[in-house]
């Protein structure tokens, strides 16, 4: 129960999404923008799983499929496809995501720690598992997911 | 009130900064065996023009350096005392504590004392060194003392004899002033000091007798005589001078004249205030008060002058921030306007044909806008280089080496942003030459070289780049010692590799030949981060070197971060541009003229010239489109010197554009120098021209050499 020590009794507001049947939620401060998925312009010799980028009104926004990171959900790109555009550590990153349920808040008792199995998340960067009624939304922190080295979406410190 | 005040101390702390600037430039162009009177005089000035303003608004350390410090440089410049290189060298030092108060004072620190006692305790012993010998043998002086009430004579006979020899005196009473004859060497100013403690020293005058030169004798100051009236310049008058005696004319009212020293006079006459800023023991005659008026102007002269050189008098200071957002406005404003002109295209021009017009008078108004906000953010690169002499004479000094620093195309102009990363690598660059590159004199002379070396420091365009260059005609990189030491840090490297590659070796981290190391340089941890700040800004550094007859160093810069013209190509399904100033020509390639070699690279002969072919579509994994090199286009491309020929579907156009950074939200992606967004929205890759170059070397280098062969 490291996390509900460390913030204690602050309900966080969080945006929930989905990829495959699983819900994730990440803090929604973090989030700038949702909109759909537009064309965008693949990076030569990038990782499959970052799309390419796109024009966000003058910024070179970088788009990453979670769905293809993780193995999970349909990938099909239509006018349903959803980007949720983030602002995490200076940077704004597009995600795509198989959609966006709903914005909840949830309070530090509805909170539990993640098990060390059971997501295709490295539980590294989950910050825990939150119920409401019968669903379970996967907390994650999405900036250390998003400047993590396996995105590879941040330069390397020593490149 | 005291806002006034502090508008005056921001105005006081420019101008002494810009004064300092002024003393250390002429300092340094200062020819020491025979230093030029109106750069003396200018010098002069400047310190003088500080110690005025530092006076006046009570920053009495300062004020009292650059008092010691003035002084000097009067007698220097009155030829008083000869000018030597180690003079300059602390005048230097002097200029930097100064600039160290002044920052100190500007920022409300706490200035540090310790430098400021150290040089002026080094000004004042070269006045002093320079002074005894040639001052005061003996002289011969009659102390008077104004008539009036008594005092206790025997006592001050006493005082007057701790200093020399007591000739004569004759008692005085109401009516007349007492007179005592004697022989000393201590200054007037000791004297008087000595006496104050007796009797106001208003009463005591001092004449100097048995001297030649009557009528100005009388009131030599003895050190520091300042009566050399012919000088019509008359600014020598009013230097605070430690013992400066009062001139006769004003003897009768004489309040202050005798003043002990550091008591400064602040009752001048009304008009007085500037020229007569009070200053420790300054006396200034009211009778002479009007020549220093001319001397004021010519001071500004001097400095408007300086200032049109540099072409920074009618500017204003703004942001760069606000620059930027400018820049970035304009940025899309070019992009809305092409989207417009790409839409336009599509009209027909008969029925359109008024907002044809004004949209073709968009695009050159855009054009317009758009260079003339590219030249805001642009400066000369003296701005960097104007570091320099300052630095290579204090290192060259340090080392016992001669060097001749020469600066050739100080006015070519680049973006600010460069300007302020540019100067920590290319201090490093003239470091290094001037520690490894440039041999002590004794080496350079055995070797048939001019004891005195030359670093040349040299800007100027080539193509859409801007090129620095450190040359030095020193000893030159030496092969064996570095391929020696890359085995030793064990790099992979061998006895056949060309020397451009061997050269490069030393921008590895932690590569150093220097076989010991100095605190100038030799640790090695500099060549590598020199060329990770230049491939920030998205230059490139390149050595050339010569064993025994020196090294070049040249930064390519490109022009500038925000925009440029490039060819749109197209491979597969994207689109890319490739920036106009690497491309030599286009052509479409005949199948006899490609060739493979090896099983592996291809080249293509273009008009008897065998290139390297690479194919964009292999170098960014995409699909091919054409299944024939004859289906597509070759671009022949060059850069670093190298020429290679790409391989794309089409050539799609020229355009204007504006480079946005891929690693603000991405990382920096091999090939890619940026990317831009297109007229439809598009976000479009630039190439990065040099890197492709280089990957198709890696690809290539087997059959290049069987090609040599």
């Amino acid at each position: 129960m490291e996390l509900a020590h460390k913030e204690d009794d602050v309900s966080r507001e969080l945006l929930v999404f989905a990829l495959g049947r699983e819900e994730y939620g990440i803090d929604i401060l973090k989030v700038q923008e949702i909109r759909g998925y537009d064309a965008v312009t693949s990076i030569a010799n990038a990782p499959n799983f970052i799309k390419g980028v796109i024009n966000l009104r003058g910024n070179i926004v970088p788009i990453v499929d979670l769905r293809i990171k993780f193995n999970i959900g349909n990938v099909t790109y239509d006018q349903f496809t959803v980007v949720i555009i983030l602002n995490v550590a200076q940077r704004t990153i597009g995600i795509v995501v198989d959609g966006v349920s709903d914005v909840m808040t949830l309070s530090t008792e509805q909170l539990r720690q993640a098990p060390e199995f059971g997501s295709a998340l490295d539980t590294a960067y989950i910050l825990g598992l939150g119920t409401v009624e019968e669903r379970m939304i996967i907390l994650v922190d999405i900036e250390k997911l998003m400047t993590s080295a396996d995105m590879a979406l941040v330069e390397a410190v020593a490149a | 009130m005291s806002i006034d005040m502090s508008q005056f101390i921001a105005v006081y702390f420019d101008e002494a900064a810009e004064h300092l600037a002024n003393m250390e430039s002429l300092l340094l162009e200062l020819d020491v065996g025979s230093p030029d009177p109106e750069d003396l005089n200018a010098i002069f000035r400047a310190a003088h023009s500080i110690k005025g303003g530092a006076a006046t608004f009570g920053f009495a350390d300062l004020a009292e350096v650059t008092h010691v410090l003035e002084n000097l440089l009067d007698r220097v410049r009155k030829q008083e005392i000869t000018l030597t290189a180690a003079m300059v060298d602390i005048f230097l030092r002097a200029g930097d504590v100064l600039k160290d108060m002044l920052a100190a004072h500007r920022d409300n620190a706490p200035v540090d004392t310790a430098p400021i006692a150290e040089i002026t305790a080094q000004l004042n012993q070269l006045s002093s060194e320079q002074v005894l010998p040639v001052a005061n043998p003996q002289q011969a002086l009659t102390v008077i003392i104004a008539a009036g009430e008594g005092f206790e004579h025997d006592v001050l006979c006493h005082e007057l004899q701790r200093h020399g020899e007591l000739e004569d005196f004759s008692p005085g009473d109401a009516q007349t002033p007492w007179r005592f004859r004697l022989k000393t060497a201590s200054s007037q100013a000791k004297l008087i000091d000595a006496m104050a403690f007796l009797l106001d020293p208003a009463r005591i005058s001092i004449e100097v007798t048995g001297q030649q030169d009557e009528d100005f004798g009388l009131f030599a100051p003895l050190p520091l005589p300042a009566t050399d009236l012919s000088v019509d310049e008359g600014f020598g008058f009013f230097d605070p001078l430690p013992a400066t005696a009062a001139p006769a004319l004003q003897d009768g009212e004489g309040y202050g004249f005798f003043a002990p020293p550091a008591q400064p006079v602040t009752e001048q006459g009304g008009e007085g205030y500037g020229f007569f800023v009070p200053v420790a023991g300054s006396n200034t005659p009211a009778g002479v008060a009007t020549k220093p008026v001319e001397a004021k102007p010519s001071a500004v002269r001097a400095s408007s002058e300086r200032q049109a050189e540099r072409g920074g008098d009618t500017s204003i200071r703004v942001s760069v921030e606000k620059v930027d957002q400018l820049l970035n406005l304009v940025g899309e404003l070019v992009i809305t306007q092409s989207m417009l002109a790409q839409n336009a295209l599509q009209l027909d021009p008969v029925t359109h044909e008024r907002l044809l017009a004004g949209v073709a008078q968009l695009e050159r108004n855009t054009r317009e806008l758009q260079e003339s906000v590219m030249s805001i953010r642009m400066m000369p690169i003296s701005f960097v280089f104007n570091r320099y002499p300052r630095l290579v004479r204090d290192l060259a000094g340090k080392l016992n080496k001669q060097v001749e620093l020469r600066m050739i195309g100080e006015n070519t102009e680049l973006d600010k942003g460069f300007i302020e990363k540019l100067s920590d690598p290319l201090t490093h660059l003239v470091r290094n030459s001037l520690d490894h590159g440039i041999e002590a004199p004794e080496v350079r002379l055995s070797r048939n070289k001019p004891a005195q070396g030359t670093l040349t420091l040299k800007a100027f365009h080539q193509g859409g780049n801007i090129v620095i260059e450190v040359s030095d005609d020193g000893a030159g990189l030496n092969r064996e010692k570095i391929l020696a030491k890359a085995r030793e840090r064990g790099l992979n490297v061998h006895d056949n590799m060309s020397d451009n590659e061997v050269w490069m070796l030393i921008f590895e981290a932690g590569f150093s030949t220097a076989a010991e190391v100095t605190d100038v340089s030799g640790r090695g941890v500099g060549m590598d981060v020199v060329r990770k700040n230049i491939q920030a800004m998205g230059g490139r550094v390149e050595i050339q070197s010569m064993t025994g007859v020196g090294s070049t160093m040249s930064i390519r810069l490109p022009l500038t971060l925000a925009i440029l013209d490039g060819m749109s190509i197209s491979a597969s399904d994207e689109l890319y541009i490739i920036p106009l100033t690497f491309i030599i020509e286009s052509l479409q390639p005949r199948a006899a003229d490609i060739k493979t070699m090896a099983g592996r690279g291809t080249v293509i002969n273009v008009r008897g010239e065998y290139l390297p072919l690479i194919a964009l579509y292999d170098i960014f994994s995409l699909t091919a489109r054409k299944t024939s090199y004859e289906e597509g286009l070759v671009i022949i491309l060059e850069a670093e010197g190298q020429k290679v020929a790409l391989f794309v579907d089409d050539l799609l156009g020229q355009h204007q554009v504006v480079v946005k950074n891929l690693e603000t939200n991405y990382r920096r992606v091999s090939g890619v120098a940026g990317a831009t967004i297109m007229g439809d929205g598009h976000v479009a890759f630039i190439l990065d021209v040099a890197a492709l170059v280089k990957m198709a070397q890696q690809v290539t280098p087997a059959e290049q050499i069987a090609e040599l062969v």
